[in-house]
């Protein structure tokens, strides 16, 4: 579905913030990439589709190699990329409608969009996507005037409206709370299993990621140090991609926090 | 080192030896300059002018007092224009300011090195003239009237609107205009979508704002021809009616008071 | 199931944005008016289009004359105004940023007892609803042409426009700081000195930079009213239709008011 090949990213600073990685993901697998701060994670989901010019190495979305396509061709397979950001990055003077719909403008030309005559097809579309959300009462509401986990709701909904492929997805939960935390992840997780996605999942929360996803990438310094399913996360392969620290209960938190679920 | 050692003891000075000097001649400049310049005002005045001046004013008071109320059925039309050339200038000068904004704003420039300065050396020209001088310009090409003080006003406004909008754009939160570019927006696209509902505020404000001290500038056009109540002025002084002066000069400011209330309302209105 | 019944009702509509103004009746009123007003305005503006047509080549003149600017022909006359412009600038600016201080401190609610309050304020107000035009030409008559007149009139702007923004500035300042001054014992000048000043200094710096800069541009119209500086010169060269010298003045303006803007960057920059 989604492959890197020798992917190389060096800021013209100097910083070298991916060093060749490679990594392939399957058709509908939720994966979970995780580091410390300045790793590298974000910058990686932004060369897929290029929201970062990478330096060297490719990038298949399928067939299509993406980083030699002109703006035009690039567009188009944007729109086959679904992006959800960490601070929700929702415009925020717009209502919830527009917002959800702006996720159609790769489909639809420019007075179309600018006088907000989206095809029936797509406003039905983005109402079912809001219901499905829980927030199809909150279609005029300006996008200010919602909570974290509404706000980041929209976000989720604006990229499925694009019909994506794959969605990338940019620490979801950095700035909810705990609850809401888990909320939104189980949310985009069974999105992603209803339609058969394949995610990438940027998070430094390794508990709520090893609760939901299928396979973690440990990324350190540019570079993957681990790959693999979330159960085999033990203490000694999170000290080589976090560094030297009492991992035992983080881990243990995990199993507690079942429980909490399971009760509830 | 403001804390020095004397004899064994600590002395705290706020400045040290040099500092203290720099800091004294960087005064006595200021005074040796200011000095000049009053000198030079000094010279170029006739000082028994001016000890014959609280006469005068009482004079000039005592002629512009009643002012002649009713003239004031002729300044209707006057009135008229000023509002024109204010409202019309703003708005071409809105026009205008936008794409200069575009091409000046750091990240929606299509080019730092070319576009950019031509874009800054726009705004900065139009600015630094005031729009008088705009006038007098435009007297001289197109001939007097209403519409050289709209072009006036208009080319003055540019630099200014421009000049703020641009501020704006280049405070904009990038985050939603990277969030509109990965759904595949076209570049427009991600104006309309990710920039300009960030800045619509901004150029709302801006807009009322510049209208307002438009208002007050388009007063005084007339002066040199340009239209407007100012006009009237410029033509009961060149007769010394100054009864028709004052009268005119109290509708000024009732303008400036009205036009200050108007976009005070409409800015608390917006924001 | 209350949302699914929502969905349902949705679904197959069409949906548009919400006006900006909800009431349709008020949005329709305000856009007519709107084309009503300019249509009314546009058809009371008389252009004269031959005489416009004819300008087209005098202001292509002009506009070539910015790249043949003529300083020589009139360096005497240039150079008298510009130096008197100048001289007017510094001497309007130092008088006029001395007097705003004091009237600030009593402009401004937290430092001042009411009287001295209302009157400082009812000052800034006068000075700020006058324009400096109609505040030279009234000088001029007064006072006689030459910049004197040119320099009371920038000193008695800058008041106004000085005074209201440091007071602003003093009433949003820390009140914490200032109270741990006075709790010292400190006598009224004292905290004023040192819970004051420290901290509207960068701002009341930064505001005399921008001042200056706008006395400089002002200080260039004056003269057409006879209240000295540049602005008589420039006048003349209009009139004459000798536009290289006026283009050397408008670029000698401009230069100049690029350089303070640079100046005042830095300063505001290093006060900061």
């Amino acid at each position: 579905m989604l492959r890197l090949e020798k992917l190389v990213k060096t800021y013209k600073t100097g910083d070298q913030a991916l060093k060749a990685v490679d990594l392939e993901i399957p058709e509908g697998q939720v994966l979970a990439l995780i580091g410390p701060s300045g790793a590298g994670k974000s910058t990686l989901i932004r060369c897929i589709n290029r929201l970062v010019e990478p330096t060297s190495g490719k990038v298949y979305l399928g067939d299509t190699e993406l980083t030699h396509l002109s703006t035009g061709a690039l567009r188009r397979e944007r729109r086959r990329m679904g992006m959800i950001f960490q601070e929700y990055a929702l415009v925020e003077r717009l209502t919830v409608m527009e917002n959800v719909l702006s996720g159609r403008l790769g489909y639809v030309g420019f007075w179309r969009s600018f006088l907000r005559k989206y095809p029936q097809k797509d406003v039905d579309e983005a109402f079912r996507l809001l219901d499905r959300v829980g927030l199809v009462h909150m279609a005029d509401k300006r996008a200010d005037e919602l909570s974290g986990g509404q706000r980041q709701r929209v976000g989720i909904c604006r990229a499925l409206i694009q019909n994506p492929d794959v969605l990338l997805v940019d620490e979801p939960t950095a700035s909810l709370d705990p609850k809401t935390s888990r909320q939104i992840m189980r949310l985009i997780c069974e999105l992603c299993r209803e339609r058969g996605l394949a995610a990438i999942i940027n998070i430094h929360d390794v508990a709520l990621a090893q609760m939901f996803v299928q396979r973690v990438i440990g990324l350190r310094a540019g570079a993957i140090e681990f790959d693999g399913p979330p159960d085999a996360l033990t203490p000694d392969v999170l000290t080589t991609i976090y560094g030297e620290e009492d991992w035992e209960a983080t881990i243990e938190k995990v199993e507690d926090e079942d429980e909490i679920e399971a009760a509830e | 080192m403001p804390v020095a050692d004397a004899n064994g003891q600590k002395i705290w000075q706020r400045r040290s030896g040099r500092e203290s000097l720099a800091h004294w001649l960087m005064w006595l400049i200021g005074v040796a300059v200011f000095a000049y310049c009053w000198q030079q005002i000094s010279e170029a005045t006739t000082w028994f002018f001016v000890q014959d001046a609280p006469r005068i004013a009482g004079d000039i008071w005592s002629r512009a007092t009643p002012p002649k109320w009713e003239y004031i059925t002729q300044l209707g039309k006057p009135i008229w224009d000023t509002l024109n050339i204010a409202t019309l200038g703003t708005l071409i000068a809105l026009v205008l300011a936008v794409p200069v904004a575009f091409l000046a704003a750091r990240n929606t420039t299509p080019s730092r090195f070319l576009i950019r300065p031509i874009a800054l050396l726009i705004i900065v020209s139009t600015r630094s003239i005031n729009s008088l001088i705009w006038a007098l310009l435009l007297i001289a090409i197109i001939g007097p009237g209403v519409f050289a003080g709209v072009i006036a006003i208009a080319i003055r406004s540019i630099g200014f609107c421009a000049k703020l909008l641009y501020e704006a754009i280049e405070e904009i939160d990038e985050g939603q205009v990277e969030a509109i570019t990965a759904t595949g927006a076209s570049r427009w696209q991600v104006m309309a979508y990710g920039i300009v509902p960030q800045i619509l505020p901004a150029f709302a404000g801006i807009a009322v704002f510049r209208w307002d001290i438009n208002i007050r500038e388009s007063t005084v056009l007339g002066l040199v021809g340009a239209g407007g109540i100012g006009l009237q002025l410029s033509s009961s002084l060149n007769v010394l009616a100054w009864p028709q002066v004052s009268l005119i000069l109290i509708v000024i400011l009732v303008a400036v008071v009205i036009s200050e209330w108007v976009s005070a309302k409409v800015r608390g209105a917006i924001i | 199931m209350s949302t699914h019944r929502e969905l349902d009702d949705v679904l197959g509509k069409g949906w548009r944005k919400p006006h900006f103004i909800k009431r349709a009746w008020l949005r329709y009123t305000l856009i007519l008016g709107f084309f009503a007003y300019l249509v009314a305005a546009f058809l009371t503006i008389e252009v004269n289009w031959s005489r416009v047509y004819e300008g087209l080549e005098r202001g292509k003149q002009f506009i070539l004359a910015f790249t043949s600017p003529d300083f020589a022909t009139r360096s005497g006359d240039i150079w008298t105004g510009m130096m008197e412009s100048i001289v007017m600038t510094v001497a309007a600016s130092v008088v006029g940023i001395a007097i705003s201080i004091p009237i600030a401190l009593g402009a401004a609610r937290n430092v001042a007892p009411l009287p001295v309050y209302m009157i400082c304020r009812a000052i800034i107000a006068v000075s700020r609803a006058l324009q400096e035009i109609i505040v030279a030409i009234l000088l001029v008559a007064i006072f006689g042409f030459g910049p004197l007149a040119g320099f009371l009139t920038l000193s008695f702007a800058t008041i106004g426009f000085l005074s209201k923004l440091l007071a602003e500035d003093i009433e949003s300042m820390d009140r914490v700081q200032a109270e741990a001054i006075r709790a010292s014992g400190a006598r009224w000048m004292q905290w004023i000195n040192y819970g004051v000043q420290p901290q509207v200094m960068p701002r009341l710096i930064g505001l005399s930079m921008y001042r200056i800069d706008i006395n400089f541009r002002e200080s260039a119209i004056l003269g057409l009213v006879g209240a000295g500086g540049i602005g008589a010169t420039l006048n003349t060269s209009f009139d004459r239709y000798e536009y290289d010298t006026a283009a050397a003045i408008l670029l000698l303006i401009i230069g100049i008011v690029m350089a303070l803007e640079y100046l005042s960057g830095i300063i505001r920059a290093r006060v900061q």
